[in-house]
């Protein structure tokens, strides 16, 4: 299982439609050593993680900045996925809602960013699986918080890589069953 | 090292008076300090885009604003909401304030009040591009002379 031991970086991929904020994230991901893949929609995240409705287990040449080199068993390793709310097409919440679908990608942390304060959108969000809801502009000390939940999916992530290597028929498509903290004070950093 | 000493002064000032006058707050320092060897040209680069950015946008807001036929007051929201995005995330702050009072016109439709922000928006931009301009040749400076850029809190 030499796997474990090349992984040196996390992998991160972020999504926004708005380029500036996509050079923003990167940085602030980069300066904190994280490996990053940046899109602008939801549908290319959906595309370059290889969930498009189609087979799941084809790798997919991706057209996307920074493409990480695929491992060559198993799907492009992504460890968290960032994404801005507002987006045109499918919203942050829409991509969250398919991540937390998805039997190969539930477990993938997923963290909404959004520059309206809204706490009806901030706590569907953070029920529906996001691990974190933060305002925009984001700053090095949000990325800081990223941290927690990416150790945490270390060992999450060897079982997942495990069961997608085994073909699958068709997507399962699970409501998500989990007790979210609700947040009723939320930290406005 | 008299001369870099003089250009670090005089861009520590000038800064100064950007934040002072606000057009600049706490999230351009952000970005000044996000900037190191692996990535020396960040801000200069974010600034870009800022700037390509606002001229599409603000031409998007004058084009909508322009229909005789009738405004689509959604559509120069959208611009308005994603300028309104980036001044923000660059940190200019009396950009991003008149996207705020702009937004209140597109709500309420107010053609009026949509074409006076819009002058106003694109006043601040070009006020804050020549300033952005000027510390950049600052920096320039400092950088040509074998100085380092001081940051300021």
């Amino acid at each position: 299982m030499g796997n474990m031991a090349t992984q040196t970086q996390f992998h991160v991929l972020a999504v926004d439609d708005s380029l500036i904020d996509r050079k923003l994230i990167e940085r602030l991901l980069k300066t904190s050593s994280y490996q990053v893949t940046a899109v602008d929609s939801g549908s290319k995240a959906l595309e370059f993680l290889g969930l498009n409705g189609e087979n799941e287990d084809e790798e997919r040449n991706s057209s996307v900045e920074s493409v990480s080199a695929a491992d060559e068993d198993h799907q492009v390793g992504v460890n968290l996925i960032i994404t801005d709310y507002c987006m045109p097409g499918m919203t942050g919440y829409d991509l969250l809602r398919k991540i937390k679908q998805s039997s190969s990608f539930k477990d993938i942390p997923v963290v909404i960013m959004s520059s309206e304060n809204i706490p009806s959108r901030i706590n569907r969000c953070l029920e529906d699986g996001a691990e974190e809801f933060f305002l925009k502009p984001v700053k090095l000390s949000d990325v800081n918080k990223l941290r927690p939940h990416l150790m945490k999916g270390i060992t999450t992530k060897t079982e997942m890589q495990s069961n997608t290597n085994k073909r699958k028929g068709s997507e399962e498509i699970q409501s998500p069953d989990r007790t979210r903290p609700r947040y009723n004070e939320l930290e406005v950093v | 090292m008299d001369v870099v000493n003089q250009l670090q002064r005089q861009f520590i000032d000038y800064s100064a008076s950007l934040h002072r006058e606000g057009f600049l707050d706490d999230q351009f320092t952000q970005l000044q300090k996000l900037q190191d060897d692996n990535s020396p040209d960040f801000v200069v680069e974010v600034a870009s885009l800022f700037f390509e950015d606002c001229e599409k946008l603000i031409n998007n807001m004058a084009r909508a604003l322009e229909q005789q036929q009738g405004v689509d007051f959604r559509q120069v929201d959208a611009s308005v909401h994603q300028l309104k995005g980036s001044s923000s995330s660059i940190g200019a702050m009396r950009v991003k304030d008149v996207c705020v009072a702009f937004r209140s016109f597109c709500e309420a439709q107010n053609r009026e009040g949509c074409l006076r922000c819009l002058q106003q928006v694109t006043h601040e931009y070009s006020l804050l591009k020549n300033k952005l301009q000027t510390l950049f040749r600052l920096q320039q400076q400092i950088l040509a002379a074998g100085g380092s850029i001081p940051v300021v809190e």
